[in-house]
């Protein structure tokens, strides 16, 4: 215990004479939560529309005001002619083309139907998916109106007709920085306890320090729980900066109780410190301590749902994801915050990360063993 | 009981297919409060050896003790009564001189006050920079820091690997006379330098060549040993002279020492007769003259002269 705590003053100290690491822990997590919400957002808006209309009616304008007056859409031009709207279109200048044909308006009056062309530029498979979507619903919503104005509506309606209304849950306003917020809290806190840790105990190991140590009386868990026990509460620390940040510039606040996030927080910083130590053991110099974290965090961030939902992703890439602690407090920071789940409610997580924590750590000190 | 015993010690490194023996059956004692030297070249195993002593490495074969301790079974009492110097300056450069030398007291449950009059020699030097990072500090200040937080818990045997390398002359015999000091204090000590001329300020020295000990023996003892002839030899042109003197009938060997060659002659050979038929190959303003050996005279002899090596397992009586 003596032993223990001469390290963690040693380490302490080195720790706020570091002023990169300190720097790095208030601006790293200012940096991710200001800019990483704001860039990463999947609404899509501002589509480019360019309406051809070869038939200059009533009915067609009706159709392109109604369009243009939702946010979605930005009408780049208004046209007669679909070769110019497809050079558009191959300048990247637009992303949707809505063709209203010569006989639009004679077609729906007279025959009651008339069809209408559009044409997507699927280089943005994404924009062009949704901008689709968000086009056929308002040309719905016109179709409708239109057999308003032309049906005498009886005092029941005549077919029995189902509506849908949605009504979003946890996240009323479907608002993306709800949902990416918690997510770039737990990058956050992986990389101060998963990789400055391992970086850490790297360097004793490159500027030939540990040496030093080995020939004391310093047994290896003194080491080792030395090197563990700052990154632990350096991590609980940045998570807390982060909230705060979350909470004062997003408005953020936890629906669930914050100390069941700490709860879960300090069990995956147990997992990823033990990651830190695994990647440690692995790595003779910063370089190489460096380049292997990054590896390991690309895959965690990509394979985490934070930017991509796991549901939608392929079976396999599905399977790969039930490996990566940081998918799993995700959950738990979205369930927590937007859902206000209770420790009962993530048991589960916390029983599999607890494994996590076992298994790595366990992992790290059989590597550890090994190699002396 | 001796300080330090080592018995047929041998350890290998594989490095892909390539294996280096490191050190080939290493055999040796150090007495109680001897300045003990271990004197090799780069590469002659010597950091290899330390490590093993201090319960860094463990040994291929062989059995090691250290303070009348095995360094396999009781490495961890081992490691509370030695001091290690690594040959690269390994404490911790963000921390200050004072911090540092704290926090190794400090481990080893001791305080700077408490064993203050050990280092007092040594941290003297350094105390006015005690509030400085020991990453700011001069080499040779650095180097005594290092000393100082080797010895700051009172060990029984200090291990230096190479503590004199890349210091400057000065510095070298300061830092001789502070082992000397520590000496007095009932420690001791096994130092480690690829430096012949060093060999003379300890007790005994071992030879250490690619792994294997040529001669353990005090200083004046290995010299004595020496059994040939030694001249050295001056002229105009050193180097058509070592050529030359290495094609010439009854010269054992010649190598460039310092200004001079150093010239080992057969036995029987006379200098006066040498001098003259140096003098007819081409040499007029050759001078020969005999000299006594130094430490370097006898490794080269007995690097080149495998027969003349102690045998492996048996150690010089003291």
């Amino acid at each position: 215990m003596r032993t223990l705590l001469i390290l963690l003053n040693k380490e302490f100290r080195q720790v706020f004479r570091n002023p990169a690491i300190l720097r790095i822990m208030l601006v790293v997590p200012t940096v991710m939560l200001l800019v990483m919400p704001l860039a990463a957002d999947y609404e899509v808006r501002n589509v480019k529309l360019c309406v051809v209309d070869y038939d200059h009616s009533d009915y067609g304008r009706r159709l392109i005001n109604k369009i243009t007056a939702t946010s979605y859409f930005h009408l780049v031009d208004y046209t007669d002619s679909y070769d110019k709207a497809l050079h558009y279109i191959e300048e990247e200048e637009t992303d949707i083309i809505l063709q209203l044909p010569a006989s639009f308006e004679k077609d729906l009056v007279r025959e009651n139907q008339a069809k209408l062309f559009m044409a997507l530029n699927a280089i943005n498979g994404v924009k062009a998916n949704l901008g689709g979507v968000y086009l056929r619903s308002i040309i719905n919503d016109f179709n409708q109106e239109v057999r308003q104005d032309w049906i005498q509506l009886p005092r029941y309606n005549v077919q029995p007709i189902i509506q849908i209304v949605s009504n979003n849950w946890f996240n009323p306003q479907m608002n993306y920085r709800f949902f990416m917020v918690p997510g770039i809290l737990v990058i956050l806190v992986t990389m101060v306890g998963g990789f400055l840790s391992a970086l850490n105990i790297v360097k004793e190991k490159e500027i030939g320090t540990i040496e030093q140590i080995n020939v004391t009386p310093i047994r290896k868990y003194h080491f080792v729980l030395g090197k563990l026990i700052p990154f632990w509460i350096l991590g609980l620390v940045v998570l807390t900066i982060g909230m705060g940040l979350a909470w004062a510039v997003y408005g953020i606040v936890p629906a669930g109780n914050v100390l069941t996030i700490y709860a879960f927080a300090a069990v995956f910083l147990l997992a990823v410190l033990g990651l830190g130590l695994l990647l440690s053991t692995m790595a003779n110099t910063q370089q190489q301590a460096m380049l292997l974290s990054f590896f390991v965090m690309i895959l965690f961030i990509l394979l985490g749902g934070l930017y991509t939902s796991i549901e939608s992703m392929p079976k396999w890439a599905q399977a790969f994801t039930v490996f990566n602690p940081v998918s799993y407090f995700i959950e738990v920071m979205r369930m927590v915050i937007l859902k206000g789940s209770s420790l009962a409610d993530i048991q589960r997580h916390l029983i599999i990360m607890f494994g996590f924590a076992v298994v790595l750590n366990g992992l790290a000190v059989w590597n550890y063993r090994k190699r002396s | 009981m001796k300080a330090v015993t080592v018995s047929n010690i041998r350890k290998s490194f594989k490095n892909g297919k390539a294996v280096t023996e490191a050190l080939r059956t290493v055999s040796l004692d150090v007495e109680q409060g001897e300045l003990f030297g271990i004197i090799g070249p780069d590469g002659s195993g010597k950091t290899t050896l330390f490590r093993i002593l201090t319960t860094l490495m463990l040994a291929d074969e062989g059995t090691a003790t250290v303070d009348g301790l095995e360094v396999v079974k009781d490495f961890r009492e081992i490691r509370k009564r030695v001091g290690y110097m690594p040959g690269r300056f390994s404490l911790y450069p963000d921390l200050s001189v004072e911090e540092n030398l704290t926090f190794f007291a400090t481990l080893f449950n001791t305080s700077i006050d408490e064993n203050y009059d050990l280092v007092k020699d040594i941290y003297s030097q350094i105390e006015r920079f005690k509030t400085r990072k020991a990453g700011a500090l001069s080499g040779g200040m650095k180097q005594k820091l290092a000393l100082s937080c080797a010895l700051i818990h009172r060990p029984t045997v200090l291990f230096l690997d190479e503590p004199t390398t890349g210091v400057d002359a000065v510095s070298r015999k300061e830092f001789w006379e502070l082992l000397r000091n520590l000496q007095r204090q009932k420690i001791t000590i096994v130092v480690s330098t690829p430096y012949m001329d060093e060999a003379g300020l300890c007790d005994r020295v071992a030879l250490m060549q690619q792994g294997s000990i040529l001669d353990i023996d005090s200083p004046q003892g290995i010299t004595g040993k020496f059994s040939r002839q030694l001249w050295s030899a001056r002229t105009e042109k050193m180097y058509d002279l070592i050529l030359s003197l290495r094609e010439m009938q009854g010269i054992v060997s010649c190598y460039p020492f310092g200004q001079v060659h150093h010239v080992v002659p057969e036995k029987d050979f006379n200098i006066t007769q040498a001098q003259d038929k140096i003098r007819a190959m081409g040499f007029p303003d050759i001078d020969l003259a005999p000299i006594a050996p130094t430490i370097e005279d006898c490794f080269m002899h007995l690097m080149n002269h495998p027969e003349n090596r102690m045998t492996a397992g048996r150690n010089n009586e003291h």
